[in-house]
């Protein structure tokens, strides 16, 4: 299934971005860059930006400046749906699903993106054509619920499921829109180990079978460092490391952005922050 | 009892109960797609009846022509307020969106006084007069071709919602607005779309509502009946609000008969209670169920 990765994929380029509520500065001058085929990692403390920074990337939220590039192609004004087309798939951190409908209802759904039917030819769309398409479908939703081993449940309600299947089921909607990037918010967050190791696995063999490139953003640490292969570092909006996973681990900044270094340091470590801004 | 006669009243009850299912497809649409409860149904529905008077008296245009022309307006009506009034609210507190169709209700019924002045006026008259028999039972024209042309309306609008893949697309909105924008769902194009096909819809039936009754400023209380079928059906489930339209319909038409017609809304507000009562979100309404 790594058709529908590019083999000369340029990956994401972001760079410059700042993005503020009112006063708030939410994302400051963030540049780094999501290498074709890999994972990266976005990690850092609660508030720093993080899902701000995805919700930028996919179109949620505009940018106040800055650039974020897709292949090569500038992609900062685009909304959501275009982005989805060009192969841009994401999760949500409170699982986004439509309640309601079926576990293939859902991952069909993924499909929309690509699908140019106006209501004339839905009416009238019969034959070879849509025979054809009806196949490709079927393969990929096939395809889709085996290597997420979710075939049993999907004719069940996704209102029904628990919680760490529903994450699964979102992953499943986004494979099925055929990403060039996946952009995971928080994959494992409230999983128990089990599902964590599940969840791992899945993540490992859509980069390596599927070829998709990753971003994710996760709290955790564990599964950042052994799955990941570059690491970006947010804290107050900023970039304050990134690298591989075993550099980050040792980084004295990132070491006091999680762990303090006593209320002193962390004090004058935001005041300096809030200097800069 | 007279069973030739209750036959005919509730007849009588499903023409003008196809009436409220129609008018409440505009309700639930706008529901569905922005969340908003649009008070200004009724209203919209009064502005496209004296829409419709005026072009077929000032401009004495032919009525084909004018019901095209009625129905491309309240068309384009729907899609301005959305564009103009309800998307500029987006994300705000549901309570003030409500507040701006309210507001947008008097709006309507003032302009219509301004150009149209506050007397009750008739459509000119182009339904059959011929009167219509099912068995012995006799059926007013205008009713039974109103029935009609709902029925056929109402089966337009769910074939295409059931085939196009807009009717996909809206029940994605629907339920998350923010996986259906991430999913390559266009929810600002959902959300017109399903103003415009509302204001259509209202379009349509303000022109039978007022041929059969007469147009008046004051005719937006309609919509207040019909409110009550989409509450009762499920302010979500366009199933629910055909269901509960046609017996909405058929309550108040015998109710009208055998107790007087001034109980007609007491009955129709009574069922409303009763009806949230026994189930909270509608007969056929979303159970939201938070999960914790």
């Amino acid at each position: 299934m790594s058709d529908f990765a590019k083999p000369d994929f340029a990956g994401l380029n972001i760079s410059h971005l700042s993005l503020a509520f009112g006063g708030l500065k939410a994302l400051s001058d963030v540049t780094f860059s999501v290498a074709p085929g890999a994972i990266t990692a976005v990690i850092g403390p609660n508030g720093a930006g993080k899902t701000s920074l995805f919700n930028c990337i996919s179109g949620f939220y505009r940018p106040s400046t800055g650039k974020i590039e897709f292949d090569g192609e500038d992609i900062t004004r685009l909304h959501p749906p275009a982005r989805a087309k060009i192969g841009l798939a994401r999760t949500f951190q409170n699982i986004a699903l439509f309640r309601g409908m079926t576990v293939l209802d859902n991952i069909k759904l993924g499909r929309h993106a690509h699908m140019q039917t106006n209501v004339l030819d839905a009416l009238w769309y019969f034959g070879r054509a849509r025979r054809e398409e009806l196949e490709l479908r079927s393969e990929l939703e096939r395809r889709v619920l085996d290597f997420l081993e979710m075939e049993h449940i999907r004719d069940h309600p996704v209102a029904s499921l628990s919680y760490g299947l529903r994450k699964r089921v979102e992953l499943a909607r986004a494979l099925a829109m055929q990403p060039r990037v996946l952009m995971l918010d928080e994959p494992v967050a409230g999983m128990n180990r089990e599902e964590t190791e599940d969840m791992a696995r899945f993540i490992l063999e859509v980069k390596e079978e599927w070829g998709v490139t990753i971003l994710m953003v996760e709290h955790d640490m564990g599964l950042v460092m052994d799955i990941s292969d570059h690491v970006v570092v947010l804290n107050f909006g900023q970039v304050i490391a990134a690298g591989k996973p075993a550099e980050i681990q040792n980084n004295p900044d990132v070491i006091t952005a999680y762990l303090g270094s006593g209320d002193v340091g962390e004090l004058s470590r935001r005041i300096a922050c809030e200097k800069a801004a | 009892m007279d069973w030739l006669f209750l036959i005919e009243v509730v007849l009588s009850g499903l023409g003008s109960g196809a009436l409220f299912a129609l008018t409440g497809i505009a309700f639930v649409l706008i529901y569905k797609a922005t969340k908003v409860i649009n008070l200004a149904v009724g209203e919209m529905l009064m502005l496209c009846a004296y829409f419709f008077f005026g072009l077929t008296t000032a401009l004495a245009l032919p009525v084909w022509l004018a019901i095209i022309l009625t129905v491309i307006g309240g068309g384009i009506l729907g899609g301005v307020v959305e564009r103009a009034l309800i998307r500029p609210m987006l994300g705000e507190s549901p309570i003030s969106v409500f507040m701006v169709t309210v507001g947008l209700s008097s709006v309507l019924i003032g302009f219509v006084e301004l150009v149209w002045g506050g007397d009750p006026r008739t459509l000119p008259n182009f339904l059959p007069t011929k009167p219509v028999f099912i068995g012995d039972a006799y059926v007013s024209p205008k009713i039974a071709v109103c029935f009609l042309v709902a029925s056929l309306l109402i089966a337009g609008f769910l074939l295409v919602f059931r085939k196009w893949r807009g009717g996909v697309a809206l029940r994605a909105t629907a339920a998350d607005q923010g996986a259906a924008f991430s999913c390559g769902i266009n929810v600002p194009a959902v959300f017109s779309i399903s103003w415009i096909v509302a204001g259509m819809a209202t379009a349509g039936s303000g022109i039978l509502i007022g041929s059969i009754g007469g147009i008046s400023p004051s005719m937006g209380v309609f919509g207040l009946t019909v409110l009550v079928a989409v509450i009762v059906g499920g302010l979500d489930s366009i199933a629910g609000v055909l269901v509960a339209g046609l017996a909405i319909g058929v309550i108040e038409a015998l109710v009208g008969t055998y107790l007087g017609g001034e109980f007609k809304l007491f009955v129709t507000f009574v069922t409303l209670i009763i009806a949230m009562m026994i189930r909270p979100y509608g007969l056929f309404g979303t159970i939201e169920i938070e999960r914790l």
